[in-house]
């Protein structure tokens, strides 16, 4: 394989691998449930996106032909991320989950 | 290089998965388990695909896409359970 | 035509996910995808937004490419606001105003705040009039408010007008 392609893919999937440890790391040591929230809705989400790039260039020149449906899952995961995380928070909201003493503004009552 | 790369970013999901997984026993309440199990989802996927890469097959592509549609749809199942004690009204 | 496929973008989108699922070009999938893309429209039709006729193609592809720039700038601050101390965090709520009335475009927008990060949008009030948006770390409330409605809302108002 072509060793710029290949130096290519590593940096994508040390990225995309990377970001979801950090997406994880988020989850585990951030204060309150709303931050938590942050973590793996965006980094992680951004994580998959960056490895499934990556399985796709490696298709695509390792075996003939073009490979293009992997795609379809960052597709879904960047249309779905923003729907979880407002119905986890609405959610949480609705629970009247306390938020760290520091923030700033009030959830709302619902 | 390959070779290489992908043992390590198959370690680094697991570290993921592992600390999502304690975040899932720790709570400490119910909305926190169910964003730790969509997390849990989320890194499967990358699992997944990390694997099909190290077997060099194309085959995990439908497993993660399916995981990836089942995921979501619990995540917003469980959610609505909890906001309304029912699933459908 | 317009009878045939009452709605163009979507039969469109589903003949391109189709083409994508299957990964071939062969004319089996194309007969496949374009009779999905023909009949899935017609059976929910009305479900579908009313009024959903995106203009301004331009404006779209720039949108798009500022998003994904914004997204992948600012998922490295979040990464690094992670992993550094969590004392530094100043976590907020914030209201914003919003004026775009579209439905469509309204659910863009907030999708948008949640994936550009920093932000995600918690809930939308019963007047569709203001987003409460939750910030990691958020020094300025109002520069927040005017970069959404700046960078995001305007586009997305040329795009969907009422």
């Amino acid at each position: 394989m072509n060793p710029w392609l290949e130096g290519l893919i590593c940096v994508l999937l040390l990225v995309g691998s990377g970001f979801t440890l950090v997406g994880s790391i988020g989850l585990l040591r951030l204060p309150d449930f709303f931050t938590r929230l942050h973590g793996p809705t965006k980094a992680t989400t951004l994580g998959v996106g960056s490895t499934v790039i990556a399985s796709m260039l490696y298709f695509t020149t390792q075996h003939d032909g073009l490979s293009l449906h992997e795609l379809l899952i960052p597709l879904f995961l960047f249309i779905t991320a923003p729907v979880s995380a407002q119905i986890l928070c609405k959610s949480a909201m609705q629970q009247r989950l306390k938020t760290t003493p520091k923030t700033r503004g009030k959830p709302w009552q619902l | 290089m390959l070779t290489i790369v992908i043992p390590i970013c198959l370690s680094l999901c697991s570290v993921a998965v592992l600390l999502a997984f304690i975040r899932l026993v720790r709570g400490p309440h119910q909305s926190d388990r169910i964003l730790a199990l969509d997390t849990l989802n989320i890194n499967a996927i990358a699992l997944i695909v990390l694997f099909g890469l190290w077997l060099d097959s194309n085959l995990f592509f439908e497993a993660a896409l399916i995981i990836a549609l089942m995921g979501f749809i619990s995540t917003v199942v469980l959610a609505k359970f909890i906001t309304r004690g029912d699933i459908i009204e | 035509m317009s009878r045939l496929f009452p709605h163009p973008l979507l039969s469109g989108v589903l003949v391109i996910l189709w083409l994508l699922l299957v990964n071939s070009l062969s004319l089996g999938s194309w007969i496949m995808g374009l009779f999905l893309g023909w009949g899935i429209p017609r059976l929910c039709t009305r479900m579908w937004f009313e009024n959903a006729r995106p203009r301004h193609g331009w404006t779209t592809v720039r949108l798009l490419l500022r998003v994904t720039k914004d997204a992948l700038i600012a998922n490295i601050q979040v990464a690094a606001l992670v992993l550094g101390p969590t004392r530094r965090l100043k976590p907020a709520f914030i209201e914003v105003p919003v004026d775009i009335r579209d439905e469509l475009g309204l659910t863009l927008l907030m999708s948008i705040i949640s994936l550009t990060p920093g932000t995600v949008s918690a809930e939308l009030s019963e007047d569709h009039s203001r987003i409460l948006v939750h910030a990691l770390s958020e020094e300025n409330p109002e520069q927040l408010i005017h970069s959404i409605k700046t960078r995001y809302e305007q586009p997305l108002m040329e795009i969907f007008p009422c």
